[in-house]
């Protein structure tokens, strides 16, 4: 069972029912569940989305794009019914926030759906789940259960005449299918390969409708947002970047786990106050700050950094997902640039042949490297290549791969160089990552 | 072929999938449910359990063989009863995950992708299971181990070896 952590720093707000029971949905309503829905539906879409904007929210899965905007961009008018999906196939290395929504606070994610189905007119929301998370799927179908019961969900939603249907979904194994239009064709029953932009979800989305899809955690934001209202919300947050996020402490840290801090807060107090500092005593020697796609930062490089969208950004890394990876002076980088690129060599879906051969080539060259054999010219040759993925792809997965290897190389170029002319690596406790290239 | 009268599935998968069908406003988003809750049961995708299943959406046993080949969870050849699956990826691996899969690899006698002589076992490395601030984790089938040490390994697999024992002298 996941651990719960806590720390003072902390403003608990998506987390605020965790550990409380709020799966049973009579504790949630006890806790004051389903009351942002309600005033929802007095309030009508406009000024849900007005609030929406107000908050700041941005989109948590890792683009950060603002929700409010997001909602409005559906069309009011559509021929096709509109649908609310929410992404809860979490898979980017270092993210398990959506596990512990789930597992704690499903009915949020149901609220949330509702509210965003109030907002763009839609009658159908799906929350897609990894396939992984068998348990928290039934916890969830569990929890849509009791919301039918209750007539929260259904044809008269609260009593009005407003309906509302919420449909749960699974994967099967797939990181791909974490993005938008392929998660869409997953749904669909398909390979999940992702689809030509434009037309954007919001016009051409699942089944061809007009769909908002976000985030578990954005959607467990919003009706928080309701209850204490867009502006004090926004006000928890930095300028620009309204409200928390479930930040994932992983890695080598001393108290590793999930902590809902306000956007903005410094990244180097979190990995030696919250966190507790590097695990064992020893020294940071790196830190990848938004799960596994994002470029790793050095030490110096994360004294004054507020964790939001714009200030990761500007020191050339992303928020991403807000899965921290922290990071040890014991650590092989190349090691763990292998791991990483290993990783998004398995998941890329083939579709496109900058991610496809791009991810296969950046795996053999690493691979070699780690295992001794590298040439000099592998090192820039690595970073070419990298650099030659980005933007060419049709979905983000090929830039997920190669900015983190062009980080790695550019920022530990001493250590692959380390590595060259039959060196043992300094730090390998074991061989080469066996994953099998399929 | 009927599938009512030659279902492959217990009653109650079939009853499952019949209102699986119905769930969705397009009948074929019940295809990789259906897959994942059939391999459940049958412990693969045979090609009776793909011949069925396509039988049962109303498309092709390729276009069903055509997405199943696509997600890793989707195996066409029978696994262990406890399918022991590692994840390896980095926030486990900084924490001594492949240390872990070493050591089942040991007690098991077995390799990446293999199976235990009496079928009790397969073991498998796995990308990303989204457990990472509770590292190193593993998944025996889909329940979640975390927090581990190598020296954890024994107690979990004589703890699943008892289940097996208690369910087949049933």
């Amino acid at each position: 069972m996941p651990r719960l952590v806590s720390h003072p720093d902390e403003v608990k707000i998506i987390s605020r029912r965790f550990g409380m029971g709020a799966e049973k949905i009579d504790r949630y309503v006890e806790l004051g569940g389903y009351e942002a829905a309600k005033k929802c539906l007095a309030q009508g879409p406009e000024w849900i989305i007005a609030e929406m904007k107000t908050s700041g929210l941005r989109g948590r899965g890792g683009a950060g794009f603002p929700t409010g905007m997001k909602w409005s961009f559906v069309p009011k008018q559509s021929a096709k019914p509109k649908y609310v999906l929410v992404n809860g196939d979490e898979s980017e290395p270092g993210t398990c926030k959506d596990h512990l929504i789930f597992l704690h606070d499903p009915h949020a994610v149901i609220e949330g759906t509702i509210i965003a189905g109030l907002a763009i007119g839609a009658k159908v929301g799906f929350i897609y789940l990894r396939g992984e998370y068998r348990y928290l799927i039934e916890i969830v179908e569990k929890a849509v259960a009791d919301a039918y019961e209750r007539g929260f969900l259904g044809k008269n939603i609260f009593g009005s005449d407003t309906e509302f249907e919420v449909i749960t979904q699974t994967g099967a194994g797939a990181y791909e299918v974490g993005e938008e239009s392929a998660l869409m064709e997953s749904l669909e029953g398909k390979r999940g390969v992702p689809r030509i932009k434009p037309p954007f979800p919001a016009v051409v989305g699942l089944y061809g409708g007009p769909t908002v899809i976000n985030n578990a955690e954005t959607i467990a934001s919003v009706p928080h947002i309701i209850d204490m209202g867009g502006a004090a919300y926004c006000g928890v947050g930095s300028p620009r970047n309204g409200g928390t996020r479930l930040f994932g402490l992983s890695g080598h840290v001393e108290r590793p786990g999930v902590y809902e801090l306000p956007m903005g807060y410094n990244l180097k107090k979190m990995i030696y106050e919250v966190g507790g500092g590097v695990r064992g005593g020893r020294k940071l020697k790196a830190v990848v700050p938004g799960g596994s796609s994002t470029p790793v930062l050095l030490p110096e490089e994360i004294e004054n950094l507020g964790m939001d969208f714009d200030q990761v950004g500007k020191a050339g890394s992303m928020l991403g997902s807000g899965g921290v990876v922290v990071i040890d002076d014991q650590t092989c980088i190349v090691e763990f640039a292998l791991r990483t690129i290993s990783f998004y060599q398995h998941e890329s879906c083939g579709w496109c042949i900058p991610c496809r051969e791009g991810t296969d080539w950046l795996k053999k060259s690493l691979t070699r490297f780690h295992a001794g054999f590298g040439a000099a010219s592998d090192i820039d040759n690595i970073q070419y290549l990298a650099e030659n993925m980005l933007g060419r792809t049709f979905c983000p997965l090929g830039d997920a791969a190669a900015m983190p290897t062009i980080g790695f190389v550019k920022k530990f170029r001493k250590e692959f160089e380390d590595h060259l002319n039959g060196k043992p690596c300094p730090f390998a406790k074991h061989g080469a990552p066996q994953l099998t290239v399929v | 072929m009927n599938p009512e009268s030659m279902s492959i599935f217990s009653p109650q998968l079939a009853a499952r999938f019949d209102a699986l069908v119905q769930k969705y406003p397009v009948k074929r988003s019940a295809l990789i449910p259906m897959l994942l809750y059939a391999q459940d049961e049958i412990g693969y995708l045979s090609d009776a359990v793909i011949a069925e299943v396509a039988n049962r959406i109303g498309i092709t046993e390729l276009e069903v063989r055509n997405v199943a080949t696509y997600y890793s969870m989707l195996r066409f050849k029978p696994a262990g009863k406890y399918n022991i699956q590692v994840c390896t990826n980095i926030s486990c691996m900084l924490r001594g995950a492949y240390e872990v899969f070493e050591r089942f690899q040991e007690e098991l006698g077995i390799g990446e992708k293999g199976t235990t002589p009496d079928g009790v076992f397969s073991l498998e490395e796995v990308e990303c299971i989204g457990a990472c601030c509770w590292a190193p984790a593993i998944q025996i089938n889909y329940e979640f181990h975390d927090e581990l040490s190598p020296d954890h390994v024994p107690g979990i697999l004589s703890g699943y070896r008892g289940k097996a024992r208690a369910e087949g002298s049933h």
